[in-house]
């Protein structure tokens, strides 16, 4: 039985993963400011110049957009591998192996508040103040993460016994950018499908964030009921497929 | 009260053919023959319970199931059938350093290395020094993991593992690393936890050890116990076995069909929970 404290493990392991990443990189969070930035003007750039658009603050549209992208998808791809990553210490230590995929999500945070730093930044150059409806960011934000951990634990626990789990993640990773509104507004989408497409919990909380940030207006009830309906079921299903296969580590591993 | 409780435990391994592919499943699925494996069994119907204070020793040739059986005491894996009960905190010291990364400092290692041997901060902070002190590496204690000997990373290792006190250690062949003098150490370390009471379970090759160090050993032969005694005795009858196997191997062992001959088992539904969970 191990008898450690979960929250203290969890947090160092967090550490650890950030400290690994940016020892190496002589420019730091640098970089991590840099490829949202890249992105931003490059598609502002073919989306108002190249093809015609009005969506209002568009950089920020697709700011706040890539971010909120590239962290579901980074922290998913990284927690799908992770327990499968860190075989050799689950296979010698008795912890609870949900702290593997959980820590390895919540790695992903520090990245995250960075660069959410940085639209905050840009908020501002665009003439958008802070706004009471920001208070909502941290509620959509934690639906979103309990999300990402019930698919995380579902995916990782998977990956053990189907190694093609991790080219499956990343297919629906491609397919997903088009299924959020980055480089279109949510508008755009057809009337019938909206209720369906407010399912897509990254849509959601682009939905979310825009509503807060860029229409200073809090998200609609509707939106929010559905980012925590679906945030729920994720969780409990993660957790449940996770304990079923989690029994077949010791060998598979 | 006993410490470790082993009732009436089985392990099958079941033979994968590289089974981890979803075409593999997909065949599984659709095939009849889906619910039937081939396996073998790592440990077969083994009982025995150490007491407080007791220091067991496994002895047997590879692929005895030494091994298995220390995962199973830590709870790394689950028996197929029986149970195991653990009155106690374990560290099991199956692979010293683990998650040990080259880029992080020693310091940063050995707090990482704690707090997955399940220290909480406090007493990480508590024993620090303790640590640094025993492993003898305050110099390069910030420098990074890469730059150190096998020999230093071990000991950082040895000496994190042995200070997380624990009732039970559970020992995979790691009495002793590093040099000669810090083998020396190593040994007088692990003897004062013995005598300060705590009860261990080793596994080990060297008879040398399990004479000095157990008080009792437990013969471990194709997944079948064949002798449970005092170390001395055993370690005996084990030496003669290997210099001679033609042997006749120690009484209560029922020397039925060769265990290497493969089972079938059903792959599902024959798990039982272990009750202390």
């Amino acid at each position: 039985m191990w008898t450690g404290d979960y929250f203290y493990l969890v947090r160092k392991l967090v550490i650890k993963d950030f400290t690994i990443r940016y020892r190496h990189m002589s420019l730091g969070i640098f970089w991590s400011l840099l490829n949202p930035l890249v992105m931003m003007a490059v598609w502002t750039y073919v989306f108002t110049t190249i093809f015609r658009n009005s969506i209002p603050h568009f950089p920020l549209h697709i700011l706040s957009g890539v971010i909120t992208f590239n962290f579901f998808t980074v922290a998913w791809q990284s927690a799908t591998t992770s327990v499968l990553d860190n075989a050799g210490l689950i296979k010698r230590n008795p912890f609870r192996r949900e702290v593997i995929p959980i820590a390895s999500i919540l790695s992903n945070v520090p990245h995250l508040l960075i660069q959410l730093g940085l639209l905050v930044v840009f908020v501002f150059i665009g003439g958008l103040g802070m706004n009471i409806h920001w208070l909502w960011l941290p509620v959509v934000w934690g639906l979103e993460l309990l999300c990402l951990i019930g698919l995380g634990l579902a995916c990782s626990a998977i990956y053990v016994v189907v190694r093609d789990m991790r080219y499956i993640v990343e297919s629906i990773n491609l397919v997903l950018f088009w299924v959020v509104p980055i480089v279109y507004s949510f508008d755009m989408v057809p009337e019938r499908m909206r209720p369906l497409y407010q399912f897509n919990p990254i849509a959601a909380l682009i939905l979310a964030t825009h509503n807060i940030v860029l229409q200073g207006r809090s998200p609609s009830t509707i939106l929010l009921a559905k980012l925590a309906a679906v945030s729920v079921i994720s969780m409990v299903l993660g957790l449940i497929i996770f304990r079923r296969v989690e029994r077949k580590f010791y060998e598979y591993l | 009260m006993s410490l470790i409780s082993v009732q009436g435990v089985s392990k099958i391994f079941r033979h994968r053919k590289q089974k981890s592919l979803l075409r593999d499943h997909l065949r599984d699925m659709v095939s009849q023959s889906s619910n039937q494996e081939e396996g073998f069994y790592a440990l077969r119907d083994v009982s025995f319970t150490v007491q407080a204070e007791e220091a067991v020793a496994l002895i047997g040739a590879n692929g005895a199931g030494k091994s298995t059986m220390l995962a199973l005491v830590s709870g790394l894996a689950e028996p197929d059938t029986g149970s195991i009960q653990v009155n106690g905190t374990i560290a099991p010291l199956l692979e010293l350093g683990s998650g040990f990364h080259p880029d992080l400092t020693g310091r940063e290692n050995l707090i990482m290395n704690a707090a997955i041997l399940g220290l909480n901060e406090k007493q990480t902070k508590e024993r620090f020094q303790a640590i640094l002190d025993f492993s003898e590496l305050a110099d390069f204690i910030d420098e990074p993991l890469r730059t150190y000997s096998s020999g230093m990373v071990l000991r950082l290792a040895f000496s994190i593992a042995t200070h997380c006190d624990p009732s039970i250690l559970i020992i995979d062949e790691i009495l002793g690393v590093g040099d000669s003098n810090f083998q020396g150490k190593c040994q007088h370390r692990i003897e004062g936890l013995r005598k300060e009471g705590k009860t261990f379970l080793v596994v080990s090759h060297s008879t040398y050890t399990v004479r000095n160090f157990c008080n009792r050993a437990i013969w471990l032969h194709h997944g079948v116990v064949v002798a449970d005694g005092p170390a001395n005795e055993v370690a005996d009858a084990y030496e003669a076995f290997m210099v001679d196997p033609s042997q006749p191997l120690p009484g209560n062992l029922i020397r039925e069909a060769p265990p290497e001959a493969p089972v079938t088992v059903a792959a599902k539904g024959r798990r039982q929970r272990r009750s202390d969970r």
